[in-house]
């Protein structure tokens, strides 16, 4: 979904401030504001409140960070449009994710120019949280402040109207739980747009400091110059944001030159000390002013609830338990609870599958419609379940505060492999499917972090494959028992699991130093307070996934279905004569019943259809490549069937071997495989073949589900394109020395 | 010299400078943890890092590399205090 342009329409420079769109007039145009705050102040929640209509669905330019806009009626009536923008400590920034704060609140790289700014201030964390509002107010761009929290900081909080002589803009109280203070809010918003405020705010910075920030704003390119505070401000933020590597946008090089410069000739004064004291002290001096509020110090109350929590669910023995805990029904909600909604998907669309194959008439359009639409749409629906639960949970945990402790528990094991603490959970999901746990990336903040889990995901053995290794282990592996009790068959899988997590962790660690290299960032994670998660902010979560998910992987799952239909059913053959002939006269063998060995015809037919379509022939055209790894070109054609997805290799290996649809039952399939053998006598299915087979299926990317996520959530198909490469060329060359050492050593 | 990583759990210090790269001195500061700040550490986690700290009534995790780069002086062993078991001027404190 693309943002509809409205106002500023340059791409990459940040716009002149008279240049709004051609024809679009102040008065005629829908005025813009956006919402601002740190983060966990309650801002999304309080946008939830204040998005009444057409809620919009965006991308910021340039970054694959979600922007959602929605009208907001106004006491007149009027509408405006607000947008939401990411939580953030200050404008300062390194990383074009932080640079977008910036970017919205001045209208700058495709953003239009807001009309009003409302910074969301926790009451109880004023100080820091009006740091932020006062770098946005030194821009000199409207702001009105919504004290959200004031119930929670009790005596902490200071009275709105105190602030708002305090600061000289719009001080509301809110609170976006309740809902109170948002018709305030509408109003107070009508008012600074009829009459703005005049802000009185005004840090005396060090003679020092303002004679460098005079010379970062002489080298400040012409569409950044406006009045003098405004020219400051931006010289303030160049001299804190630019370096000589930081990873910004859309910076003149003359401005990051002279910023660095400048900054480098103080070296003997601490730059970024005297700015950020400098405010906290001016915050610090003004707000000693108001009547007299309850220190922040907890101390004197004893510990806070946060805190009384905290020292059970952090606590090294309790805290870990309670973690394993959570996240073992998280897992198990993902691998076992969303079973029976996708048995009913399935089933749903394969009734429906079947009433139109009754009801249509034969043909192409016929198996279009049935193998490809329906069964495309159902391949997507089917993972709704899965998704709606692990947003669901994802909702609990983030709007809880256990989400950052979950990073905070986890920051030294992930770390050690290149992945930020949050990623645990994501990978934990890897386990039931990558594609809701690819989507569950977006709780890290970095492109870095959130694109290194997203390669190494899939890597984690997802729940489709277990009916590959259930059905290789069992045809292949003795049901004996190693020591007398380890059976051999259970220490398999676990091997498998183990050996999934490990390539996984492996595959991080290798791609985090070399392709998805990213500056060291530190670790500095807000743990915040404990709060009710809010229903309404998680089912809308829940549902803005569900719809992202549907209409943009969606569409890519939907043509790959249809592709692999089209792959593996055509061209069409007729059936050879030796098959008419058993189907048609009673056969020679008696022993066979006449419809028995219709439906064996039918299966032999089925077999040799496939052998026979692009996909039997890309099997066949595979067979060199895959000998080495000990396949033939059957399973090739298993492999690429499975591309759909993997567990469809069982199905397609039955299809292969003219058994027909054998549905759950793999019995026939197992005791088919122990049979295969190559034209010279010898098995083709020995223990070893079918471990290449099962690690050649725990490394291989054979799921264009996952690849479409991934599409989606990287907005190009460079990334689905390598992961795809990497993982399949990891499979070959795992598979290879496998079997290769294997046969070498006679087995 | 006492740097954060070496501040007991529960005890309560002030920041005296903040170094590091300057990523993570510009941020922590940004946060508010500036020279002067009272800085009070809460726990460690399981692994032995990070850490979490209890600062202008919120609370941080920083890791423990960071946390050397914090100086801090006066170190009173809150708790202590506030139990009535000590005095201040009793308190394990920097050299």
């Amino acid at each position: 979904m693309s943002e509809s342009a409205s106002g500023s329409v340059e791409l990459t420079g940040p716009s002149h401030p008279a240049a709004h769109g051609p024809g679009a007039t102040a008065a005629a145009r829908q005025p813009t504001m956006l919402l601002v705050g740190n983060p966990n102040v309650g801002k999304t929640s309080l946008f939830n409140r204040l998005a009444r209509r057409n809620e919009r669905v965006g991308n910021y330019p340039g970054v694959t960070v979600e922007r959602r806009s929605a009208d907001m009626p106004l006491p007149s009536g009027r509408k405006v449009s607000v947008s939401d923008v990411p939580g953030c400590y200050s404008l300062s920034s390194r990383s074009s994710e932080e640079q977008i704060a910036l970017q919205a609140i001045l209208g700058w790289a495709g953003n239009p120019r807001p009309d009003l700014v409302i910074v969301v201030v926790d009451a109880g964390q004023l100080v820091r949280n009006l740091y932020l509002a006062l770098q946005i107010i030194e821009l000199r761009v409207p702001v009105a402040i919504a004290l959200n929290m004031v119930d929670e900081a009790g005596d902490r909080a200071p009275s709105a109207g105190a602030l708002e002589g305090l600061l000289g803009v719009r001080v509301v109280p809110t609170n976006a739980r309740t809902g109170a203070g948002i018709a305030e809010l509408a109003a107070a918003v009508e008012a600074e747009l009829a009459t703005p405020s005049r802000p009185r705010v005004h840090v005396s910075y060090a003679p020092d400091l303002l004679r460098d920030v005079d010379r970062v704003a002489a080298a400040l390119p012409d569409e950044w110059k406006g009045n003098v505070e405004r020219e400051r401000a931006l010289a303030l933020w160049a001299l804190s944001s630019l370096e000589p590597d930081d990873e910004l946008t859309g910076i003149a090089a003359s401005l990051r030159e002279r910023a660095t410069e400048v900054f480098a000739a103080a070296s003997d004064r601490d730059i970024d000390r005297e700015i950020i004291e400098g405010r906290y002290q001016y915050l610090e001096a003004r707000l000693g002013e108001l009547p007299a509020r309850s220190s922040d110090a907890r101390g004197a109350r004893g510990p806070s609830r946060t805190e009384r929590i905290d020292r059970v669910l952090l606590h090294p023995a309790y805290g870990f338990v309670f973690f394993v805990a959570i996240m073992l029904l998280v897992f198990q909600s993902l691998f076992a609870w969303a079973d029976p909604a996708m048995s009913l998907v399935e089933g749903a669309f394969a009734a429906v599958h079947s009433a139109l194959e009754g009801g249509l008439p034969e043909g192409f359009v016929r198996d279009l419609v049935t193998f490809g639409v329906i069964d495309g749409v159902g391949n997507v629906v089917v993972f709704l379940p899965q998704i709606l639960l692990l947003f669901l949970f994802i909702g609990l945990l983030e709007d809880s505060g256990y989400m950052a402790r979950v990073a905070y528990l986890m920051d030294r094991a992930l770390r050690s492999v290149g992945l930020h603490g949050r990623a645990f959970v994501p990978m934990m999901s890897g386990y039931a499917c990558a594609v809701p746990a690819i989507m569950a990336t977006r709780t890290m903040e970095r492109r870095r972090d959130r694109l290194l889990t997203m390669l190494v995901v899939p890597l984690m053995s997802c729940s489709a494959r277990l009916p590959v290794y259930t059905l290789i282990i069992g045809a292949l592996f003795p049901p004996s028992s190693v020591f007398g009790f380890v059976p051999v068959q259970g220490l398999l899988m676990v091997a498998m699991y183990l050996f999934s997590t490990i390539i996984a962790l492996v595959a991080a660690a290798v791609l985090g130093r070399t392709l998805v290299k990213g500056r060291s960032v530190p670790l500095i994670l807000e743990l915040p307070p404990y709060r009710w998660p809010s229903v309404g902010s998680v089912l809308t979560m829940m549902w803005l996934r569900a719809r992202a998910f549907l209409s943009e992987a969606g569409s890519v799952i939907l043509a790959f279905t249809v592709l692999m239909w089209l792959l593996l059913s055509y061209p069409k053959v007729d059936p050879p004569p030796q098959l008419e002939t058993s189907a048609g006269a009673p056969a020679a063998s008696v022993s066979v019943a006449p419809n028995e060995a219709a439906i064996e015809a039918t299966a032999s037919f089925g077999a040799y259809q496939l052998e026979r379509s692009f996909g039997g022939q890309l099997g066949k055209a595979l067979e060199p490549v895959i000998e080495p790894l000990g396949f033939d070109w059957k399973i090739g054609v298993g492999i690429v069937g499975a591309f759909a997805a993997r567990e469809v290799f069982v199905s397609t290996m039955g299809l292969v071997y003219g058994l027909g649809d054998i549905g759950d039952d793999d019995a026939p399939l197992r005791e088919r495989m122990r049979a295969e053998m190559h034209a010279d006598g010898k098995p083709v299915y020995t223990p070893l073949v079918g471990l290449s087979l099962m690690v050649f299926f725990a490394l291989a990317c054979q799921c264009m589900s996952t690849l479409a996520v991934v599409k989606r959530e990287t907005r190009s198909w460079r990334w689905p394109l390598f992961m795809f490469a990497y993982m399949t060329s990891l499979a070959w060359v795992t598979s290879f020395v496998i079997f290769q050492t294997g046969s070498a050593l006679g087995f | 010299m006492m740097t954060l990583d070496q501040v007991a759990p529960g005890v309560a210090v002030v920041v005296e400078t903040v170094g590091g790269a300057r990523a993570f001195r510009r941020r922590i500061m940004e946060l508010g943890i500036i020279p002067g700040t009272r800085v009070e550490v809460l726990r460690v986690a399981p692994f032995g890092d990070p850490m979490e700290l209890s600062a202008r009534g919120c609370n941080l995790s920083i890791r423990a590399a960071e946390a050397r780069e914090v100086r801090v002086v006066g170190a009173v062993a809150e708790q202590a205090v506030r139990l009535g078991t000590l005095t201040p001027g009793l308190a394990k404190s920097a050299p």
